[in-house]
């Protein structure tokens, strides 16, 4: 069984001498949910871009389940939906129309796609803004609708890039539960983001790529096991003591009820719990300080800098 | 894709195209009826009763497959041009250029366009004309080759312009600056046999000469140049023409970066 993406030596010199990808190597397996993540022009896009033939490589090879677009671009194409950043449709057109268009432009007859439309628009939430034009849509919307749009013709590699930027909460959460739905159907995802926690909740498997390049690739667990320290933020039920330790512990009082906990790789929860317990202390709730892949994140690109 | 699949997004494709310029008729139909009838008026009824004959013919009869096919050249054009552009301009186009369908196939839908606002527009002009001259057909075979010939023509001269168009001013520059000169110099207001022998010469590289006079031929069996080599030219510009604009959509010139 061939994977979902594999890329090779991936290079993209621009016109104006830009080096946007140094040679990248990428392997996404069928079914998986990859967070393709690194901070603004560090080639996510141009990485997109080239796999969806919107950009032309300068060097290296792309296979898309197994098929190098070189060779047959239609038929890698067939397997891809892609779901932009910037908004790419005809504003003036319908949300059916749109949806039509990108059906037919896949040879999917005008019956079929109807079906799909109809099946699309309810999960997305959009099935009252069938006949409204597009750009009657709010911004959440709009992202809604390029989903459906991408999935129209029934990808099995689907790459979203940026999905949630500018959609509200809520909205964020169905997108995230539909994105579960149909990675369990068995399409493989590969996700862009700045919302990190979204990448730590959704995606299996992980690349970091900064200045063109690949930081590191590898399963999300094995990254944030990679965590060397942890600050715990926990709240206690009652005022905590001004002279509050625990042996083997950093604690810092941040006020009467919270306390922030440094936890090194190697040390046990349970015996802060315990010496805690010991003073007195009645611990009611606790979190992390920082989202752990936005540390790990921060530490790889300081890294590689 | 499989040729049926090849089909649904060429019909995807024309349904488009010819939606969008229904949806706008005051700005892509009506212009182009009121713009002739001014035509008509002004320089074959007014103007053309004090000329008498031309080519054989009274003056607005020599006018008349002038200005329609004039309508035909401008509306190809611009009905390709603008929407082509347009969806450069609103990314729209890498709906398409991220799906499967083949290059020719994107050409044809583009150009299918052009071709039928070429062809309404030239039954809307002949209708209004026909209320100032009393018009019969010489051939229809030429009359219709010719429409089709011209209008895939300049439907793809109006898509290679929109390529290498970056702003909406780019795609006003060739139709202001080359395809109305060369349409008042080819012919359709006068007979090359009035030109000096050296601006007849020159004029012979003009396209529109070619698809002007064979068009007259069909409306009115006269014509200055030989019908057969006219329609040997414009074959030949359709065919460098459609093959430029092919090159510029498979190496994805001003398309992908």
């Amino acid at each position: 069984m061939p994977p979902a993406l594999e890329i090779a030596g991936l290079e993209k010199t621009y016109a104006n001498g830009l080096q946007a990808l140094k040679g990248i190597d990428l392997q996404v397996e069928k079914g998986d949910f990859f967070a393709l993540l690194g901070p603004n022009g560090a080639g996510k896009s141009t990485t997109i871009g080239v796999i969806c033939s919107l950009v032309q490589k300068s060097a290296g090879t792309v296979r898309v389940k197994g098929i190098d677009i070189d060779e047959n671009f239609a038929g890698a194409k067939r397997h891809l939906g892609v779901v932009p950043q910037e908004f790419n449709f005809n504003v003036f057109e319908s949300v059916e129309d749109i949806l039509i268009h990108q059906a037919g432009y896949y040879g999917i007859p005008l019956k079929t796609a109807l079906g799909r439309i109809d099946l699309y628009l309810e999960k997305l939430g959009l099935a009252d803004k069938r006949h409204v034009r597009a750009r009657m849509l709010s911004g959440g919307m709009k992202r809604r609708l390029m989903i459906a749009r991408a999935l129209i013709h029934e990808p099995s590699v689907l790459i979203l890039d940026e999905p949630t930027a500018g959609v509200d909460i809520e909205m964020r959460r169905s997108m995230y539960n539909f994105l579960c739905e149909i990675n369990a159907a068995g399409t493989t995802i590969i996700l862009t983001t700045h919302y990190l926690e979204e990448a730590e909740s959704l995606c299996r498997n992980i690349a970091i790529i900064n200045h063109g390049k690949i930081v590191t690739n590898t399963s999300m667990k094995n990254l944030l096991r990679e965590l060397h320290r942890e600050i715990f933020i926990l709240d206690s039920r009652e005022t905590l003591p001004q002279d509050l330790s625990v042996q083997g512990f950093t604690i810092t009082r941040k006020d009467d009820y919270s306390i922030e906990a440094q936890i090194d790789r190697g040390q046990d929860l349970a015996e802060l719990m315990a010496g805690l317990h010991q003073r007195g202390v009645s611990i009611i709730s606790m979190r992390n300080r920082e989202n752990r892949l936005e540390q790990m994140f921060v530490s790889l690109l300081e890294q590689a800098s | 894709m499989t040729p049926y699949e090849q089909w649904v997004a060429l019909l995807t494709l024309m349904r488009k195209e010819i939606r969008r310029y229904t949806r706008i008729w005051t700005q892509t139909l009506l212009p182009s009826a009121i713009t002739m009838s001014l035509y008509f008026l002004i320089f074959g009824n007014l103007i053309g009763s004090r000329i008498g004959e031309m080519g054989g013919v009274s003056y607005m009869e020599f006018v008349v497959p002038g200005l329609i096919m004039m309508a035909i050249v401008t509306n190809s054009y611009a009905n390709v041009v603008s929407s082509f552009f347009g969806s450069k301009f609103n990314n729209s186009i890498e709906e398409l250029l991220v799906s499967p369908t083949p290059n020719h196939i994107i050409l044809l839908g583009f150009v299918s366009g052009g071709v039928s606002r070429g062809m309404l527009v030239a039954v809307i002009v002949t209708l209004v004309a026909s209320l100032f001259v009393d018009l019969s057909i010489h051939s229809y075979i030429v009359v219709v080759a010719v429409v089709a010939m011209t209008s895939i023509l300049f439907s793809l001269c109006g898509l290679i312009n929109a390529v290498f168009a970056n702003t909406f001013d780019d795609i006003n520059i060739v139709p202001a600056f080359v395809l109305t000169p060369l349409t008042y110099l080819g012919g359709v207001f006068y007979s090359l046999d009035l030109l000096p022998e050296f601006w007849a010469t020159v004029s012979q590289a003009n396209p529109l000469v070619y698809v002007v006079n064979a068009f007259r031929y069909g409306v009115l069996g006269v014509s200055d140049v030989s019908v057969g080599f006219a329609f040997a030219m414009i074959g030949a510009f359709t065919l460098v023409a459609y093959w430029y604009a092919a090159h510029l959509l498979k190496t994805g010139r001003r398309l992908r970066t």
